[in-house]
């Protein structure tokens, strides 16, 4: 049981790792156009090279 | 292949220039900021309410984006609006044709009214807490999962502990929308959905943090975090329903940017409405609305009286004609002094009796309200109830006694009213708003679904308000000639659709337009004329119609207005529906009749002002009905507010667009129609919903009264029912 001490902090760390980056995505406005961002990604606009 | 070496050269090119000269590198940048810095530089906004794919987003932002003087262009495809950077000279006026030629409808947009939409603070901050319960409830779920299965002693306590640290934090940070609004209605004395749902938060953390303190078996924060979470879910998607409804209602609040161009000794400035004061001159440009109570006093013209009352047939105006704010200029340019503006005008005016309307109507009482009333206090009976009982059959155990209240409060977990309303919302006003219909209130569905008769207003609503010409087989062909060619140098809405005809128009000389009156020419030395039938010298017909005089006999060319697509449809599904149908119109009888013989609707009544249209609804719906109203014009705000539930096109004024409930986005009128069909299938969804979680109630609650629900009980129980109503919530066609 002694892995206990190692493997709860690492887990908690992994998620807080994960709650950090949802923290950077609401700050980073990925959530303003939902609809738009997942048609965006589709698009073939700009695949052969980079938007200037 | 061609294109693959341009791309190439183009990019070589821009790599090879700054290593050749590493001086010139610094050059651009600096330019670049200058430019950036550039006082000149203009955001517009601009609403597209026919953008709904990702082939759409590209051929906005390109076809915008190839324009002199645009920098940049971006689609936000949820609110269906475009922001452009441009240079200053760019206006949303120059944009539109642009937007019209891609094929999108495009309106003007206040930035300023929008900023406050676009950072989004609360919707933002409720994703935050709702990101915070989630990782505790994972986290706290993985520890609980092992005390579930057995695990003892020392390990479970550190578990307890470790699922504290992570679970108190989180219910005192997420849970506070809840214990804020809990407090609010406490503070009035009342009993809302959020005080049971505070309770059992507090509750529920407070008898596992005394359990865990005396190393206890059962603690209950896992229930605790995951309450928080479905709850604030079902809240997020409430909160997020509503943002968008409000940010495309003020959206049309600011589709009409108020300018006047005022007229001070000669020289014209174009000033915002409210600059302006009583006794101040403003010219109304052909075409322009409007923007105050006036008197004419310069010019000769023709005004669209249609969104103020109804009538189809414009009137005529010259010096000392009185004109209301919200009619339409048509033929020439007229010089209008001010008589009031802004608050006293007769816009406002009506806005005032709108006010009445309000003030007067029931509040509608939701579905969610009912069942919240009935449910608060019966969960706190039922918790108390158990404290009492289990205090007198114990013999004083406090710990157990709370337990066992704590435990009820936590299983009869509202979530089918905080999570399932919501979600059965979403769902429905998000497929109306693709098929192009706003839902700006909440509890409009479920009015919408108890809708048995539906009151049409005529023009502007089941018409679009421009005329088509109906007896161009009666007019000989030659006269029908000189009549095309006259319309074509007029924009009066009749000439504009006498314009279109398919007629070889013959040569006029000296055509010139008689504002207010018609338009003359000479054909072969001889005076032709088309206009009104006193100047024409013609008989006036009773419905709609122009009249051309040619070779000393009169023609008169009879119009009808053209109708709105999908009207036909519309009315056809809602009498096979079985709902009775009125037409109810400020316009004269001729017109009303044809119109609802079009239709097929038998019970017509034309004339009607405001108050009357008003009172036909509140007669009706003192006989028992629940009445629709869909309308457009000023004349019909006063019925659309007195209405059971209303419907406005976005192309009504603003008073009719803020009184009515649901706004019909696109041109179509057809998805009203879906409207009242997917109406009762939300309503039916939500009360399904509260039928399946009060099943989950009827078998969990027992159980934790007679002591034996565990946490694992309550965890399941709360996320299966969660997730049931979710789910139904989803089927929603």
């Amino acid at each position: 049981m002694e892995i206990l001490a190692i493997l709860i902090p690492v887990s908690l760390l992994l998620g807080g790792v994960g709650l950090v980056a949802f923290f950077w995505s609401l700050k980073s406005k990925q959530y303003d156009d939902p609809d738009g961002d997942a048609a965006r990604i589709l698009k073939t606009d700009y695949d052969d090279k980079p938007k200037p | 292949m061609s294109l693959a070496e341009g791309h190439g050269g183009g990019y070589n090119a821009g790599h090879v220039s700054p290593s050749a000269c590493p001086a010139c590198a610094a050059a651009p940048s600096a330019e670049r900021l200058a430019e950036l810095a550039r006082p000149t530089h203009a955001r517009l906004m601009l609403s597209l309410p026919g953008a709904h794919c990702a082939a759409c987003m590209s051929t906005v932002e390109n076809g915008l984006q190839a324009l002199p003087g645009v920098q940049s262009a971006r689609v936000n495809l949820t609110l269906r609006r475009v922001s452009v950077d441009a240079d200053a000279d760019v206006t949303a006026e120059s944009l539109i044709p642009v937007l019209a030629g891609l094929g999108y409808e495009a309106h003007e947009l206040d930035p300023g009214l929008l900023s406050a939409t676009e950072t989004d603070k609360q919707g933002r901050d409720l994703l935050m807490r709702l990101g915070v319960a989630g990782f505790a409830m994972m986290n706290v779920m993985l520890l609980s999962v092992a005390v579930w299965s057995g695990a003892g002693d020392a390990t479970r306590d550190l578990f307890h502990w470790i699922s504290a640290a992570i679970a108190l934090p989180t219910v005192v940070f997420a849970g506070q929308p809840f214990f804020k609004s809990a407090w609010a209605s406490l503070r009035v004395g009342r009993l809302g959905m959020d005080v049971p749902i505070s309770l059992a938060l507090v509750l529920a953390s407070g008898i596992s943090l005394f359990e865990t303190m005396y190393s206890g078996h059962h603690a209950y924060f896992d229930a605790a975090v995951m309450l928080t979470f479905f709850l604030l879910a079902g809240r997020y998607l409430d909160h997020r329903t509503r943002a968008v409804a409000r940010s495309a209602a003020e959206e049309l609040a600011a589709l009409e940017v108020p300018r006047a161009t005022r007229v001070v000794d000669g020289v014209e400035a174009v000033v915002s409405i409210s600059a302006l004061a009583v006794g101040d001159i403003v010219r109304v440009r052909p075409g322009g609305r409007m923007p105050v109570d006036g008197v004419v006093i310069h010019g000769a013209s023709e005004v669209d009286r249609s969104l103020l009352t109804g009538e189809s047939l414009p009137a005529q105006a010259g010096p000392g004609t009185l004109v209301a704010a919200g009619e339409i200029n048509l033929t020439g340019p007229l010089m209008v002094r001010v008589t009031a503006a802004g608050r006293d005008s007769s816009l406002h005016r009506m806005a005032d009796l709108v006010a009445v309307a309000e003030s007067a109507k029931t509040k509608y009482t939701s579905l969610a309200e009912r069942a919240a009333r009935a449910y608060s206090p019966l969960v706190h009976i039922l918790s108390f109830g158990a404290f009492g009982y289990w205090m007198w059959a114990t013999g004083g155990d406090l710990r157990f006694a709370v337990n066992i209240s704590a435990a009820v409060l936590i299983i009869t977990c509202p979530c089918a009213l905080g999570l399932a309303v919501p979600a059965v919302v979403t769902a429905a006003s998000g497929r109306l708003f693709r098929k192009g219909l706003l839902i700006k209130d909440g509890t409009a569905l479920e009015r919408l679904a108890e809708v048995d008769h539906v009151v049409f207003d005529k023009t502007g609503t089941l018409t679009l308000g421009t005329p088509k010409p109906m007896n161009l087989d009666d007019v000989p062909a030659e006269v029908l000639a000189v009549a095309v060619a006259l319309a074509q140098g007029s924009s009066h809405p009749l000439a504009v659709a006498l314009a279109g005809v398919d007629a070889e128009p013959v040569v006029i000389d000296a055509i010139h337009e008689v504002p207010g009156y018609g338009i003359e020419g000479r054909m072969a030395g001889r005076l032709v004329r088309l206009g009104r039938a006193e100047w024409v010298g013609a008989v006036p017909a009773a419905q709609t119609a122009t009249y051309l005089s040619v070779n000393g006999q009169t023609h008169a060319i009879l119009f009808a207005d053209k109708l709105r697509p999908g009207a036909e449809a519309a009315v056809a599904a809602m009498r096979a529906a079985g709902l009775r149908l009125t037409l109810l119109s400020g316009d004269s009888d001729a017109p009303v009749a044809e119109l609802a013989a079009r239709l097929g609707i038998d019970d017509w009544h034309a004339g009607k002002l405001p108050v009357e249209k008003s009172n036909f609804v509140k007669g009706l719906q003192d006989k028992g009905a629940h009445v629709l109203m869909i309308g457009d014009g000023l004349n019909d705000t006063a019925a659309l507010v007195q209405a059971h539930v209303s419907i406005s096109p976005a192309s009504a004024l603003d008073a009719a667009r803020t009184a009515s409930d649901i706004v019909l986005l696109g041109q179509d009128m057809a998805p009203v129609a879906d409207a009242l069909r997917i109406a009762k299938q939300a309503t039916r969804r939500i009360r399904e919903n509260f039928g399946l979680s009060a099943a989950y109630n009827v078998v969990a609650v027992p159980l934790a009264l007679v002591g034996l629900a565990t946490p694992l009980l309550a965890a399941a129980a709360m996320s299966l029912s969660s997730i049931t109503v979710s789910l139904n919530a989803l089927r929603l066609k």
